[in-house]
C-alpha cells in the first residue's frame, strides 16, 4: 500500500509559501474530529512582514490597467475551475453537505467572474463629471485606499474566502487576510492564486487568531483600511479605538458578496480634480 | 571615420502564413452550423495581390429568413432564459479564444482587407478580444448602467458592418448585443467576410448555443433584406452616410430600433503651443494609418499659421519615412486600398484636386505593380469650400488649411454636416477644455488621435450618425425598459 | 540663447518609440545593421579600479573584436579616464580608432570651472581626439542656464580640433522638456555631440530621451543647416535594442547620420551581444557567451 505524501501548510506571503517565523502551529481537525493538518500559527512579525510586502506591491498593482486587472482576476477563476474536485472535498471537511458544497463552489466561482467584470467598470459607475458653477472642468474618480486587512466569514465557505480577498484587489488595493475561519480553504485557495498571475504581495494570507493579531492589524500605522466580520461588540470597540490612531477606515459587518460594486467601493477614496476652461467669448460655466 | 557608401534599408520581413487555415469556399452560418457553399458565390480577393483567397456565399432570401428564425428561436428558448452570469461566461470564453487564435485572425485580416499585419496584430485583434472581455462583464450588471430601471434585451438584432476593421467591427457589434441578452444576425462587408467566418468557427468551438449568432454573407442586397426583415427588432449599421440615410428611410415607421455609425470629415487642429513633433505624429496617425480607411480619420488639418511652415515640413519628412507595401510585411505602415472601386473613388478626388491646381505633396515610395495602392498625399492651402475638404474621401489624403484665431478654427471645424470626431493639439489645459467643449463631435481627442478602448463610448453627432458604441453609454442601444 | 522650452508630449514620445520597436530587422538589413552598430561603439571603461592592464585589454579588444570572424569593423573609439589617454593613444596609434576621454569632474561635474578647464587642457595636451564633458546639472536645475552655456563654450574653446561630446545626464534632469532644453543649450554653446548619460546612475539612455535629443538636433539642422552628433550611453546591452535605435535615427534624422561620425553607442557589453548575433546569422545557431572574450 502506498502512503500519501501529506502537505505542509504554509502562510502565503509575497507570492510564496513561507513558514511562520514563530515556528508555532495549531492542529486542524475536520468536523468529525479527524486530524487533517498542522496549521502555521501566524505571529505579529509575519503580519508586519506581510504589510511591508503588500505596501511595496500596491503602487504597481494600482498602476496596472483595469483591463489587465480584470484579466488576472478572471484567470483566478480559470485556475479555480479545474480544482473543483479538491475544493468540494475541502468544503465537506468544513461541514457543508455534498449539495451545499456544490452550490458554495459555484457561488464562489461565479463571484470571481462577476468581480473580474467590475474591475474595468466600477469607475464608470462611481465616477462623475460635476457641473460646477464656475468655468472649470471638474471630475471625481474612485482611488484605492492602499493596503487593507480583512478576515473571513465563518459561515460562507469558499464564497466567503472570495469575498475577503477579491473585491479589495479589483479596486487596486493589496490585501492581508487573517484566515482564522476557513483557514484550510484559504491556504488551498492561495495555491490557486499562486498560479494566476496575481503579482507577489497583492494578496497575503495568514492563518492565526483575532485574539492575537486583531489588535496589531487595527493599530498598524501603514494599513489604510480594515474589514472584519463576526466580531463581538467588545472586540469591535477595542479595534475601533486602535484604528483611530491613523484614521484607518473600518468596517465590521460583511458585505453582500454578490453585490460586487459595493464590496469594491468599500475600499475606495474619491478624488476630485479641477481644471480651468478658457472661455474666449465670455460664457461662464463649466461642462 | 567610416563613410557611408550605401544606404541602410530594411529587408523584407514577411509574416508567416503557413499556420493559417482558409477554406476554399464558405457557406453561411446559421443555427450553429455552416451551410454548404451556395450556388451564388463571389470571390474574396487579396487587394495587395489581386489573388483569390476564397469563395463566399451570397445569402439567399431563404437563408436570411432561416437566420432570423434561428435567432428568434434561440432568443425565446435559450438566450433570454439564461442567467446573466452564464451569458457572461460565454462571452469571456470568446474573448479568451480570440486571444489564443490572435495570430491567425491577424494574418487573415491583412490578407483579406489589405491592412498591414502590424496593425491587425497590434490593434485590431487585441481590441476585438478586449471588447468581448469588457462587455462580458456587463451582462450581469446592467441595472447599474440604468439605475431604477429593469433593463431587458430587445430581441433579435440585425447588424451590418464595414470593411475597414472587419473583425473589430464584428466585436463592437456582437459583444454589447450579446451581453445585453439579444441574439444576432450579422452581415460582414462583402470584400472582407473571412474573419467573420473564422469567428463563426470560434463560436462553434466556444459552444455558444445555436442560433445566438448567425452570420450571413453577401453584398448590399443581403443588407437590404436584413434591414427590411419584419422579425428583426433592431438594426445596427456602420458604413457610409449615404447608405445610412437609405436605411433610415427604409426603417421609418416600422418600430425597429436603429443606431447608425456613419462617415466623418474630422478636423485635426494644431495650435502654436502644441508639442509640434508629437502633433505631426498625431496627424500621421489620424489620416495615413489604416490607409485612411477610418470614419473618424483626421482628414482636415487646421494648423495655426505661425507654425504652419514647420508643421508641414516635418509632416512631409515623416510621410517619406512611411513604408507603403505588402500588408504581410511586418514593417509596412500603409497597406493596400481595400478594393478597386474604393481606389477609383480616391483617385477621383485626388486627380480632381490636382486638376484644380492645388499644391500637393505625396510620398515618393514605389508602389507595387499588382494590387490597389494609393500614396499618402497632402494638399496645401485648401479652401473651406473645396470638395476635398467637404467630402469624405476614405483614403490616405489630407486637406490642409491654416487658421489664425481660436474662434475662426472652431467655426471652420464645426462647419460640416459631419460630426464624428475632432483632434486638438495644444499644451495649454484650459485651451483644451475650451475646444473640447465647443467641438460638435462625438469623440474629441486632445493631444492624441485615433485612440479606442472598449470602455470609451464612440459615435457621432449630426450626419455622422447616432447612438454610441462601447462604454456604459453604448449599452442602451441594446436594451429595452 | 534659447530659453524658450520646446514642448514635448511624453505619451506621444512613448508611442513613437513603441512604433520603432515594432520594426522587424531581418537578414541583410540585420547583418548590415549589426556591422554598423559595431562601428559606432565607443568601447568604454570608466571604473575607479581601472589600471594600465585593463586599458591594454580594452584597446586590444577594440581592434580585435572577434578574430575568428573575418571582415568585422573596428569600434569607433575607446573612452577612458584622463590618466589613461597617453597609454591609449600609444596603443591605438596605427589605427583609425579614436581616443575619447571624459573630463570636467566626471561624473558629477561638481567642481570649479578652473579645475574643469585644467583637466580638459591636460587631456587635450595628451592627444585625446574627443572629450566627453558633463554639464553642471545643479546649475541647470536651479535655472542658471547662462552658467551651463558658458561652461560648455569654454570647454569647447579648449578642445580646439578635438570633438566635444556634452553629457546631459538625462536621468537627473527630471522630464523630457528639461532634456530638450539642456540639449538646445549644449548645441548652441558648441557641442559636436550631445550624449545622454555618464552611465553611473540609473536611468541611463532610453529610447524616449534619445528621441527627444534627436528632435532637438533636427530643429537645429532645419534652422542652421548644421549637423550635430548624438550618443546614447548606458542601458543598451542587446543588439535588438541597438537596431531599434538605428531605426529611430534613420527615421528621425535620415541617412546622413548613419555613420560613426554622427552617432555613437556608449556601451561595454553591447559588442559581445552584437557578435553573437552576427555569428548566429553566419552559422544559424544561437550562441553562448563562452565563445567570445569578455575583455
Amino acid at each position: 500500500m502506498n502512503i500519501e505524501v501529506s502537505k505542509t501548510y504554509k502562510l502565503y506571503i509575497n507570492g510564496s509559501f513561507q513558514r511562520t517565523e514563530s515556528g508555532r502551529y495549531y492542529e486542524r481537525h475536520s468536523t468529525n474530529e479527524k486530524f487533517l493538518a498542522n496549521m502555521p500559527k501566524a505571529s505579529r512579525k509575519d503580519f508586519r512582514n506581510a504589510v511591508q510586502f503588500a505596501r511595496a506591491a500596491q503602487s504597481g498593482w494600482q498602476g496596472r490597467s483595469a483591463y489587465n486587472k480584470s484579466q488576472i482576476v478572471y484567470r483566478i477563476a480559470e485556475m479555480l475551475q479545474q480544482e473543483k474536485g479538491r475544493f468540494l472535498n475541502l468544503l465537506e471537511h468544513e461541514g457543508f453537505s455534498k449539495k451545499g458544497a456544490q452550490a458554495n463552489f459555484e457561488e464562489a466561482l461565479t463571484s470571481i467572474i462577476h468581480l473580474a467584470g467590475w474591475c474595468d467598470k466600477y469607475v464608470q459607475v462611481a465616477g462623475t463629471v460635476n457641473p460646477v458653477a464656475s468655468s472649470h472642468f471638474n471630475f471625481s474618480i474612485p482611488e484605492p485606499m492602499g493596503v487593507i486587512c480583512t478576515n473571513i466569514s465563518a459561515e460562507e465557505g469558499l464564497a466567503g474566502v472570495i469575498n475577503a480577498l477579491i473585491p479589495g484587489i479589483c479596486g487596486g488595493n493589496t490585501v492581508i487576510c487573517l484566515a482564522e475561519n476557513c483557514d484550510y480553504l484559504a491556504l488551498d485557495f492561495s495555491e490557486v492564486l499562486a498560479n494566476s498571475d496575481v503579482p507577489a504581495g497583492t494578496i497575503n494570507i495568514l492563518t492565526g487568531t483575532t485574539e492575537e493579531l486583531g489588535e496589531h492589524m487595527a493599530r498598524h500605522m501603514d494599513v489604510n483600511a480594515l474589514a472584519f466580520c463576526g466580531l463581538s461588540h467588545d472586540q469591535v470597540l477595542n479595534l475601533e479605538k486602535f484604528a483611530s490612531e491613523n484614521m484607518k477606515r473600518v468596517y465590521f459587518d460583511s458585505s453582500d458578496s454578490m453585490d460586487g460594486f459595493y464590496s469594491i467601493m468599500r475600499f475606495q477614496e474619491i478624488k476630485t480634480t479641477w481644471h480651468p476652461i478658457d472661455r474666449i467669448e465670455g460664457s461662464a460655466s463649466g461642462y | 571615420m567610416a563613410k557611408k557608401d550605401k544606404l541602410w534599408t530594411l529587408s523584407p520581413a514577411p509574416e508567416s502564413q503557413d499556420h493559417i487555415q482558409i477554406r476554399d469556399a464558405y457557406g453561411v452560418f446559421i443555427s450553429g452550423n455552416f451551410t454548404k457553399p451556395g450556388k451564388d458565390r463571389f470571390y474574396s480577393i487579396n487587394p495587395a495581390t489581386e489573388k483569390k483567397l476564397s469563395s463566399i456565399t451570397q445569402a439567399s432570401q431563404k437563408q436570411i429568413d432561416s437566420a432570423v428564425k434561428a435567432a428568434r428561436k434561440a432568443y425565446n428558448s435559450t438566450w433570454s432564459k439564461m442567467a446573466a452570469t452564464e451569458r457572461a461566461k460565454y462571452l469571456f470564453r470568446i474573448a479568451r479564444m480570440i486571444q489564443e487564435r490572435a495570430r491567425e485572425f491577424a494574418v487573415i485580416e491583412s490578407l483579406d482587407g489589405g491592412k498591414p499585419i502590424r496593425e491587425s496584430r497590434d490593434i485590431d485583434v487585441p481590441l476585438a478580444a478586449a471588447h468581448f472581455f469588457y462587455h462580458a462583464g456587463w451582462a450581469d450588471k446592467l441595472k447599474y448602467a440604468f439605475p431604477t430601471k429593469d433593463p431587458k434585451p430587445i430581441g433579435v438584432v440585425g447588424q451590418i458592418i464595414p470593411w475597414n476593421f472587419p473583425l473589430l467591427m464584428a466585436a463592437w457589434k456582437l459583444a454589447p448585443a450579446l451581453a445585453c441578452g439579444n441574439t444576432v444576425v450579422l452581415k460582414p462587408a462583402e470584400t472582407t467576410s473571412l474573419t467573420a467566418l473564422k469567428l463563426a468557427e470560434l463560436l462553434q468551438d466556444a459552444e455558444l448555443p445555436e442560433g445566438v449568432v448567425n452570420i450571413v454573407t453577401g453584398d448590399g442586397q443581403v443588407g437590404e433584406a436584413i434591414v427590411s426583415h419584419p422579425d428583426i427588432d433592431k438594426i445596427a449599421f456602420t458604413g457610409s452616410t449615404e447608405v445610412g440615410k437609405l436605411i433610415r428611410k427604409s426603417t421609418a415607421g416600422t418600430g425597429k430600433r436603429l443606431t447608425l455609425e456613419l462617415g466623418g470629415k474630422a478636423a485635426n487642429i494644431i495650435f502654436d503651443d502644441a508639442s509640434i513633433d508629437q502633433a505631426v505624429e498625431g496627424i500621421v496617425n489620424g489620416i495615413y494609418f489604416n490607409q485612411g480607411h477610418v470614419c473618424c480619420a483626421g482628414s482636415r488639418l487646421f494648423v495655426q499659421e505661425n507654425v504652419a511652415k514647420e508643421v508641414i515640413k516635418k509632416l512631409e519628412q515623416r510621410i517619406e519615412t512611411l513604408i507603403v507595401g505588402d500588408p504581410l510585411d511586418k514593417n509596412t505602415d500603409v497597406g493596400a486600398i481595400n478594393s478597386k472601386s474604393q481606389l477609383g473613388t480616391i483617385r477621383e478626388y485626388v486627380d480632381g484636386a490636382k486638376k484644380e491646381g492645388l499644391e500637393f505633396f505625396e510620398s515618393s515610395s514605389k508602389l507595387p505593380s499588382k494590387g490597389y495602392w494609393c500614396k499618402p498625399t497632402l494638399f496645401k492651402d485648401v479652401a473651406q469650400s473645396s470638395r476635398i475638404s467637404r467630402e469624405e474621401i476614405f483614403g490616405p489624403v489630407l486637406a490642409v488649411q491654416t487658421f489664425r484665431t481660436i474662434n475662426e478654427v472652431i467655426d471652420k471645424a464645426n462647419n460640416t454636416p459631419y460630426g464624428l470626431s475632432a483632434g486638438v493639439w495644444t499644451d495649454k489645459g484650459s485651451k483644451i477644455f475650451n475646444l473640447t467643449s465647443q467641438m460638435k463631435a462625438g469623440v474629441v481627442w486632445a493631444n492624441t488621435f485615433n485612440k479606442f478602448d472598449p470602455t470609451s463610448p464612440f459615435g457621432g453627432y449630426k450626419e455622422s450618425g447616432f447612438g454610441r458604441e462601447g462604454g456604459l453609454h453604448g449599452l442602451s442601444a441594446y436594451i429595452k425598459f | 540663447m534659447v530659453t524658450k522650452k520646446k514642448r514635448i508630449d511624453q505619451t506621444g514620445i512613448e508611442e513613437r518609440c513603441a512604433r520603432f520597436r515594432t520594426r522587424s530587422i531581418k537578414s541583410l538589413a540585420k547583418r548590415e545593421g549589426l556591422n554598423l552598430i559595431l562601428s559606432m561603439i565607443d568601447l568604454t571603461t570608466l571604473e575607479g579600479k581601472d589600471t594600465p592592464a585593463k586599458i591594454r585589454q580594452l584597446c586590444y579588444k577594440a581592434q580585435h573584436l572577434h578574430d575568428a570572424q573575418p571582415d568585422l569593423p573596428t569600434v569607433a573609439a575607446v573612452c577612458v579616464y584622463p590618466t589613461f589617454v597617453p597609454l591609449a593613444k600609444d596603443l591605438l596609434k596605427n589605427t583609425e580608432i579614436k581616443v575619447a576621454s571624459v573630463a570636467t569632474a566626471f561624473p558629477s561635474g561638481q567642481s570649479s570651472l578652473a579645475v574643469k578647464k585644467l583637466e580638459c587642457q591636460e587631456v587635450i595636451g595628451a592627444g585625446a581626439d574627443e572629450v566627453d564633458m558633463v554639464i553642471s546639472r545643479g546649475k541647470f536645475l536651479s535655472g542658471d542656464y547662462n552658467y551651463v552655456y558658458d561652461e560648455i563654450a569654454e570647454i569647447k574653446n579648449i578642445c580646439g580640433k578635438a570633438r566635444l561630446k556634452v553629457i546631459l545626464e538625462t536621468g537627473e534632469l527630471g522630464d523630457l522638456e528639461a532634456v530638450a532644453l539642456a540639449s538646445r543649450i549644449a548645441i548652441e554653446a558648441g557641442a559636436d555631440f550631445i550624449k545622454t548619460s555618464t552611465g553611473k546612475i540609473k536611468p541611463a539612455a532610453t529610447m524616449e530621451v534619445t528621441l527627444v535629443m534627436l528632435e532637438v538636433i533636427k530643429d537645429w539642422y532645419l534652422e542652421t543647416g548644421k549637423m550635430v552628433g548624438m550618443k546614447p550611453a548606458g542601458g543598451i546591452s542587446n543588439s535588438k535594442l541597438a537596431l531599434h535605435y538605428l531605426i529611430m535615427l534613420k527615421e528621425t534624422l535620415g541617412d546622413s547620420w548613419l555613420t560613426n561620425e554622427w552617432f555613437r553607442f556608449g556601451a561595454s557589453s553591447l559588442a559581445n551581444d552584437v557578435l553573437k548575433q552576427i555569428l548566429k546569422q553566419e552559422t544559424g545557431s544561437y550562441q553562448s557567451g563562452n565563445y567570445f572574450s569578455i575583455d
